[in-house]
């Protein structure tokens, strides 16, 4: 192993992670967002929008990233809409992520009882307001484990971006093996960089799920 | 809906389909091995060995915590490098799909097998059944409906992930469809849209069923 | 003379092709205690979700201190404030302590001032014995505790009327006594309440009225002296039975 070669690599590769954590967190943010209100517009059953929503989770969840990416990136421009590299990333990321994100939003917000929703309704609160106070914080309780899983997901899945043209990790590596043929080297710091990023987020992720269990106490087994 | 005939000139559709053909003998190769090597490695991790626990444990959140393009990056570039072995793309993809499916098979198979409440053996024992009584006739067939609809879903994420190979060289489906673009770039400039489209919507369809099924059977049996 | 606080008429509910309530009329007077008795299945729980708006129905009147519930533009949220409704799950939030329990409904439903609506709070708690628990979450208490909180929780409204749909039947036998005292309690207080309930004992310290019902339909209504020792019908004589042991001779 040339050390030497591996600390001189080194800013490119922290460069490209810092790209990676960019797009992830605003690709995870976004997606947070849109499958929460995708699983509450089918909760909700709100006529055609449940349809739109039902379909995209199924293409969206029955197709792989790379395969939207190519799409977004290489045959959009065909129909005149051009996106930039970092467009199309934040894009597909949100496109596949949303969907995995309003499916576990989903099952916190089956897991809250009827009995609830219509206690809290029997108090005199309107819906909004027992959607609000007592559905909603027993429901994200309860998808947190699933919530951080899909960002460990989507951190993961972030590796294909090099097909935009973005430098991130993969692309500086193979960039490496292509042109030093330092393969070795690359690889020792791809592995050591991405393992810096996920194992944090995934030790996060169990102590959440460690963490974060009171709903569904409370009510008779 | 210009350039959408590409997809029926000449031979394209079938070279699509032929890429195709080349993702699913690699998704299946590597979800039959993974079952098979996931169910072994599943009951590995129930037995109550400390040592053989904290293995199947680390071997486990290695592989999974990495990226699968990570994966496939060291079996290709990797193994050539430190070893001296000379993989080919299609060979270091099924490598790595059945060392990463068998951590995630073995996973559900995991935690299908703790999740029989144990009073179900209790009663079974009870009942005055012997112990591989009570595993065929009670254990495993609850283990196997939780398992199937779970282990078809592996199998359309693995598929997914097979679109990763382009990068490693692969010819397939993505590759055959740059093919073609490339080939036709003057007589049709926006194959692009209508190619990748086309692929999307096989990938779609090969994915899709099967999450149906995954979805009809979890319904039915839990 | 003042108007019934409720009168129920002609009430029909059915699912699909089942009908559940086959018409049911009756008042209820101020400080009335009725208990609604009658085999599993028979409608009581669909009766009192109906009354307080969880149900939709077919026909029939329901009226609240005289005004029409099924008139057009009544505000449901608005008549549940004066309606409290207690179900057998206790249906606490767990993701929130007893006090907050209590304090949600009367800040954002009623809007009272925090102060104000934890005051009321705390001479609730007090009242039963449970200011120790404020600040104890739904899952630290005991069944009998929960089901105590459950009830205060609706207390807190100041409702005109109770609902208690079998609030005992999820509790360990231990546990049951302390909440049928607390409704006691309340029915001595004055609070009209509609009780459904298989404790028959306590329905007949309890009841003013004891309105007997099976499959859908209202089978007798008499007061509880009555009902328990001389039913009128024999629906009524065979399902109080139910609760009648004979000791049996040992065949040998």
């Amino acid at each position: 192993m040339d050390i030497e070669f591996m600390i001189n690599c080194l800013p490119m590769y922290v460069q490209a992670a810092w790209l990676t954590l960019r797009i992830a967190s605003a690709g995870i943010a976004l997606a947070l967002g849109a499958g929460l209100i995708c699983a509450l517009v089918r909760s909700a059953k709100i006529p055609v929008a449940s349809f739109i929503v039902s379909a995209y989770i199924e293409l969206s969840r029955n197709t792989p990233l790379l395969v939207q990416l190519f799409l977004l990136y290489f045959g959009l421009p065909k129909a005149g809409v051009y996106l930039s590299s970092q467009m199309c990333a934040i894009i597909g990321l949100v496109f596949l992520g949303g969907s995995y994100m309003a499916e576990a939003f989903r099952s916190g917000l089956e897991s809250v009882d009827k009995a609830q929703r219509e206690s809290a309704e029997s108090l005199g609160l309107t819906k909004f307001q027992t959607a609000i106070y007592v559905v909603l914080p027993q429901a994200i309780s309860v998808s947190v484990p699933a919530l951080a899983a899909n960002v460990i997901f989507m951190i993961k899945e972030t590796s294909v971006f090099s097909v935009v043209a973005l430098a991130d990790l993969m692309f500086v590596a193979k960039d490496l093996i292509g042109m030093y043929y330092k393969t070795n080297e690359a690889l020792t710091l791809l592995v050591g960089f991405y393992l810096l990023i996920l194992l944090p987020v995934s030790a996060l992720a169990a102590w959440l799920e460690r963490r974060v269990r009171y709903a569904g106490f409370g009510n008779p087994a | 809906m210009q350039d959408l005939g590409i997809l029926l000139e000449g031979r394209n559709l079938e070279r699509l389909l032929y890429g195709l053909w080349v993702t699913l003998r690699i998704s299946f190769a590597s979800i039959a091995a993974s079952i098979i090597c996931g169910i072994i490695f599943g009951v590995i991790m129930t037995l109550r060995n400390r040592v053989l626990q904290a293995v199947c444990r680390i071997y486990l959140e290695l592989v999974r915590v990495l990226p699968q393009l990570v994966l496939l990056f060291l079996a290709y570039f990797g193994l050539t490098r430190a070893f001296n072995i000379n993989l080919s793309g299609e060979t270091s993809a099924v490598l790595v799909f059945v060392v990463w499916g068998t951590a995630e098979m073995g996973d559900l198979v995991r935690s299908a097998l703790i999740s029989i409440p144990r009073h179900q053996y209790d009663s079974g024992y009870a009942l005055g059944l012997s112990k591989a009584d009570v595993y065929m006739s009670i254990i495993l067939p609850q283990t196997v409906r939780r398992l199937i609809p779970l282990a078809i879903n592996l199998a359309t994420r693995m598929i997914k992930t097979t679109s990763l190979v382009v990068l490693i060289g692969v010819v397939e489906m993505l590759k055959v469809g740059q093919q073609i673009i490339e080939a036709n770039r003057y007589t049709a400039p926006r194959a692009a849209l209508w190619i990748y489209g086309a692929i999307f919507a096989l990938y779609f369809l090969a994915c899709f069923p099967m999450s149906l099924i995954a979805g009809r059977l979890e319904r039915r049996w839990t | 003379m003042d108007v019934n606080l409720l009168e129920v008429e002609q009430l029909r509910k059915s699912y699909k092709d089942a009908e559940v309530l086959k018409g049911l009329s009756f008042t209820l007077a101020r400080g009335d205690v009725l208990v609604v008795a009658g085999p599993s299945g028979c409608g009581k729980s669909t009766l009192l979700r109906c009354i307080n708006g969880l149900e939709p129905f077919q026909s029939g009147v329901i009226r609240l201190s005289g005004r029409d519930l099924t008139a057009p533009g009544v505000k449901w949220t608005e008549v549940r404030q004066k309606v409290g409704m207690v179900f057998q799950s206790y249906e606490l939030f767990p993701h929130m302590n007893v006090l907050d329990n209590l304090l949600l409904a009367p800040r954002k439903a009623q809007g009272l001032s925090k102060s104000e609506a934890s005051a009321r709070a705390a001479s609730l708690l007090e009242r039963v014995g449970l200011k120790d628990k404020m600040k104890s979450f739904p899952r630290e208490l005991s069944g009998g505790q929960k089901q105590r909180v459950a009830i205060l929780r609706a207390l807190m409204m100041k409702p005109e009327l109770m609902l208690f749909d079998e609030v005992t039947a999820a509790l360990d036998p231990e546990m049951v006594r302390e909440v049928l005292d607390l409704m006691l309690e309340l029915a001595t207080d004055g609070m009209t309440m509609i009780i459904v309930t298989h404790e028959m004992q306590f329905a007949q310290a309890a009841a003013s009225r004891v309105l007997f019902m099976d499959e859908g339909e209202i089978v007798e209504t008499s007061s509880p002296d009555v009902f328990f020792t001389f039913p009128k019908t024999d629906r009524a004589k065979q399902f109080l039975n139910i609760f009648h042991f004979e000791k049996k001779e040992r065949r040998h």
